[in-house]
């Protein structure tokens, strides 16, 4: 565990979050939202888990990505807040 | 009281994104953004599990190093390795939150089709106004 990649990897997945609920594109959103995702998993391969961080890597940044997208092009883009 | 809040970090920075879910979850009006800010929640969790099997010092991911029938010459030491059990308890935690993200994305195509929206209070809107015309019809 280093600590300065730590930090590092921690304020980037933070403000990804912040992003993400403040971006009022829901395509734009959902993209950052994958975004948040990997670095996640990069996080968790520093910390050692790495079966937890390639699972992340395909199920959920991966496939829940492709489902928002496909759940977006199926109803409206636009969110008001 | 400061080195002891810089100390456990990980656990702060956790607190915070769960937060942030939260306040997605509740604030926001639009479902899909309700959505995503479960999605941080869930995460965040898992987060804080993973980092409760972190230990210092050295120590790695649980694979066996040595001879792989048992008399190797080293003992096998605990501080070591990290802690495996939250890591595999977290993996079914992240296929179950793809399941419920599933469903829920499910629901939200069938409101659409339903309100032609996805803003939570034109959807309380359209549903008082179709109760006001049922009450006064009948």
């Amino acid at each position: 565990m280093i600590r300065q990649l730590d930090l590092i990897l921690l304020i980037f997945i933070v403000i990804c979050a912040i992003a993400a609920i403040n971006i009022k594109d829901l395509m734009s959103a959902v993209i950052i939202l994958g975004a948040y995702g990997f670095f996640m998993c990069l996080l968790w391969t520093e910390m050692g888990a790495v079966d937890v961080a390639f699972t992340e890597a395909s199920v959920g940044a991966g496939i829940g990505t492709v489902l928002f997208i496909a759940a977006i092009n199926k109803t409206s883009r636009r969110s008001k807040d | 009281m400061l080195e002891y809040i810089l100390a456990k970090y990980n656990y702060w920075i956790y607190v915070v994104l769960m937060m942030i879910g939260l306040y997605a979850m509740m604030g926001k009006r639009n479902l899909v953004k309700k959505l995503i800010g479960m999605n941080i929640f869930q995460t965040s969790i898992i987060l804080f599990f993973v980092s409760m099997g972190v230990k210092k010092g050295g120590a790695t991911v649980p694979i066996l190093m040595g001879d792989s029938h048992g008399h190797g010459e080293q003992l096998i030491q605990v501080a070591d390795y990290l802690n495996p059990l939250p890591h595999v308890l977290m993996l079914t935690a992240i296929v179950v939150s793809i399941a419920t993200t599933g469903v829920a994305l499910a629901t939200l195509i069938l409101i659409y089709k339903r309100y032609h929206t996805l803003e939570e209070d034109e959807i309380l809107a359209i549903r008082k106004e179709a109760s006001a015309y049922k009450t006064l019809g009948t």
